[in-house]
């Protein structure tokens, strides 16, 4: 017994003093968005498997999450790079910069799109954003043509577009915490609150009141909130043919079986559409790096090289089968001498 | 007063007698009835994972005669570490299945013929290069790693319920045309248990999680087992009852219920923030589910100590122990069994937690199998919430896998407990 209780305080004390031996760290730490991690979990796995280095970790804290993190400051307890499916906010810059994070580099890596689809098995729909914010928005501009609002009163589909068939508006999407209801919320449905002369005149005055009215949903039961899993939003359509979904085209892509995306304002989206624009749902996704790390963490400079060759992030790169919208050759171009020269970014 | 009378009372527990039994009846069937929705549920979860996850289990393969043509592959020699890196050894599968199906001639068919083949089957190839340098300027015949469409296409279609899903008209035919020459078939997936995540569903291995799991376990372990008994002997044996005391084991009742994101939270401001530790290790997690299981430990082995009869501590001390020997050779090898039980219940329930290891950076995509508690890594749980959460069709198949591995490594620890619990048990 004596034996056996002092190799357990010995077993213990080794424990308590391993912490003493990691001053060092070889592998590198990613943060950032959960849209980005699915194409940064390829390029890492690929990095690992082709160089010395070990595979960096990938996190998925959200695009905010990952600012915070990564602005903390300079050190090799800190992350290196984070992932955004927007671009970085003047805050969150001033923030690095307040913490001594003060050279960061900006990569542009592609797009991604927002779809609204339905069960393959129900009719396809073409809708405007307009009428997209008018189906899911808490408040709506009055029918009658004045400039103030009343409660949600569109029942179904008909009511607010007469092309559209006659069903109950039920919409699932994700909860606020996701970025792709904020992508959504921003592309969507401000665009569709937008094209109310009135509205738009507010975001210059009163923006706070045209937030209010531009992106607060529904809540009386049009719009659901389905959870983070877009894989759930897919099932539930499945289930249900009458209800639309809100969620990342890389889930379209893997579902056509089941789900057919609706016409946004005439575009269809895929590929083309998003990468040229015509598809209006579509959002950028960045990464950004502590220049103060690269040579201190092994492996971030050969990162960053594989991240920006033509096999992963070109038209027909892994990045791509992957469910990215690639950006053209130009912008591609353009954006890789940028990182092999880590330019910093300035100011936005 | 009431006056007894026999013969009334014999009458009158007669006639309740029927309404009683009934009553009985009624009684032992809620019992009956709740065990009985709890086994459907059970029976469901379980068919439901099994039937979803036992595919995962196998992993379709193609034969190819591969040519490791020095020319394609642009190395001279294999045994030079840097050449190897180099090699082209993409090209050699793609050649491979030029020389399959010669008649592929357009650049997008092409395309599509190359993806029958995972990018996996060209990292193996270069691990096989790498053995065996010899095999440069070789012909081999290998059965080479399917894409996830063409696994998720060939399963179903030997299910007997073809489904297409991203795989092209004309891939179906070449996996027809495989199919027929036998050069297609599903194998033991191997892989699943010995290798790290991927994104690649094809690709993706349940073993780093599975040693992450287990090294933050043995953290957790060593740490909150010592702690926990000591605190517990303490408390029991030596503290005196006031109020510094009570107050002690309020708290300690009272952190046993605390959410455990809270832990994590704790563990990112005391491990991560002050003492700089890096993030996704599981010395880390382990420091963390330790904060999480101590109080659990402390009151099962409290509740160990205090069944062990006085008479055995008087007998002890009368016989001119010492306390401290009266514990270590009397109190403690009888409280064993009940404190054995209460460290892996908390272990098994430390092993199901995924929310505090989401603030020190647990929950994360890690290839590499870790090798030590200062490599990142992460566990079970979370390795299911990854997958689950996945675009890809075939992951879904590998989340049940996972719950099932999972499951299986529940059922062994709490195993263990009634072993362990079997034997070490004493009656008195």
């Amino acid at each position: 017994m004596n034996k056996l209780l002092s190799a357990a305080a010995l077993l213990f004390c080794a424990v308590l003093s391993a912490p003493g031996h990691t001053a060092t760290r070889d592998s590198i730490s990613v943060v950032g968005s959960s849209t980005v991690f699915p194409f940064s979990k390829v390029v890492a796995e690929r990095f690992g498997k082709t160089t010395r280095f070990r595979a960096p970790t990938i996190e998925q804290t959200g695009t905010g999450g990952g600012f915070k993190e990564f602005c903390k400051g300079v050190g090799i307890e800190y992350v290196d790079i984070t992932n955004a499916s927007r671009r970085i906010k003047a805050s969150e810059l001033k923030m690095c910069h307040d913490n001594g994070v003060d050279e960061v580099v900006e990569v542009l890596i592609g797009y991604d799109g927002i779809v609204l689809a339905n069960s393959i098995r129900a009719e396809q729909f073409a809708l405007s954003r307009r009428d997209i914010f008018l189906a899911l928005a808490k408040r709506v501009p009055n029918p009658d043509g004045s400039a103030s609002l009343i409660e949600n009163p569109y029942q179904t589909w008909k009511e607010i577009n007469p092309n559209l068939p006659a069903t109950r508006i039920e919409v699932l999407g994700p909860p606020p915490t996701s970025g792709t209801r904020d992508a959504f919320v921003e592309l969507a449905m401000e665009a569709g609150c937008s094209s109310f002369a009135w509205i738009a005149a507010l975001e210059k005055n009163d923006s706070h009141r045209f937030k209010s009215i531009c992106h607060l949903l529904r809540e009386d039961g049009a719009f659901i909130e389905a959870g983070e899993n877009d894989n759930l939003i897919v099932q539930k359509l499945n289930a249900n043919p009458r209800a639309l979904g809100v969620f990342g085209f890389s889930f379209l892509d893997q579902n056509l079986d089941k789900v057919q995306a609706s016409l946004i304002d005439g575009a269809e989206p895929n590929f083309d559409s998003i990468a040229d624009g015509s598809y209006p749902v579509s959002r950028p996704l960045y990464f950004y790096v502590k220049k103060a790390h690269v040579g201190v963490i092994p492996g971030i400079t050969e990162y960053l090289t594989e991240f920006t060759s033509e096999r992963a992030w070109g038209d027909e790169g892994y990045l791509a089968d992957k469910g990215m919208i690639p950006l053209t050759a130009e912008r591609r171009a353009e954006i890789k001498a940028r990182v092999q020269n880590l330019t910093v970014l300035e100011s936005l | 007063m009431n006056k007894f009378d026999p013969q009334r009372t014999s009458a009158l527990v007669e006639a309740s007698l029927k309404r009683r039994y009934r009553a009985e009846a009624r009684f032992k069937l809620y019992g009956v009835t709740s065990i009985g929705i709890a086994l459907l549920a059970l029976v469901v979860l379980f068919t439901d994972i099994i039937s979803t996850g036992i595919g995962a289990f196998r992993q379709t393969y193609i034969q190819l005669d591969v040519h490791y043509d020095a020319e394609v592959l642009g190395i001279s020699d294999a045994r030079n570490e840097k050449q190897l890196m180099i090699a082209n050894v993409d090209g050699v599968v793609k050649a491979a299945m030029r020389a399959r199906f010669p008649e592929v001639s357009s650049r997008g068919d092409r395309r599509a013929l190359y993806s029958l083949v995972s990018v996996g089957a060209t990292f193996d190839l270069q691990d096989e290069l790498k053995q065996q340098p010899d095999l440069l300027g070789q012909h081999k015949t290998y059965w080479l790693l399917a894409d996830d469409d063409i696994d998720s296409y060939f399963k179903s279609v030997q299910a007997g319920e073809s489904y297409a899903g991203r795989v092209s008209e004309k891939q179906i035919e070449w996996v027809d045309a495989l199919r027929d020459s036998g050069d297609i078939k599903t194998r033991f997936n191997r892989r699943f248990f010995t290798s790290g995540d991927s994104a690649e569903p094809e690709m993706a291995g349940i073993l780093g999680a599975l040693v992450g799991s287990l090294l933050t376990l043995a953290v957790t372990l060593i740490l909150s087992f010592p702690i926990g008994v000591a605190a517990a002997v303490y408390l029991e044996e030596y503290a005196p009852r006031n109020r510094l005391t009570d107050f002690i084991e309020v708290n300690i009742n009272n952190l046993a219920a605390v959410p455990s994101v809270i832990f994590g939270l704790l563990g990112l401001a005391i491990f991560l923030n002050m003492f700089g530790m890096p993030r996704s290790i599981p010395l880390v997690g382990g420091l963390v589910l330790t904060l999480m299981t101590l109080p659990t430990i402390i009151i099962s082995s409290r509740a160990a100590i205090k069944a062990v009869p006085p008479s055995i501590r008087e007998a002890a001390l009368g016989m001119g122990a010492s306390k401290m020997q009266m514990i270590i050779h009397h109190v403690l090898p009888l409280a064993m069994p009940g404190m054995l039980t209460g460290a892996i219940i908390g272990m098994a329930q430390a092993l199901g937690e995924t929310a505090p290891l989401l603030m020190i950076g647990m929950v994360a995509f890690i290839v590499d199998v870790p090798g030590g508690v200062t490599d990142p890594s992460t566990v079970l749980p979370v390795q299911i919430f990854l997958w689950a959460d996945s675009p890809e069709r075939a992951f879904t198949e590998r989340t049940s896998a996972a719950i099932m591995v999972l499951l299986g490594f529940l059922i062994s620890m709490n195993a263990l407990a009634v072993w362990l619990r079997r034997r070490l048990e004493r009656r008195w």
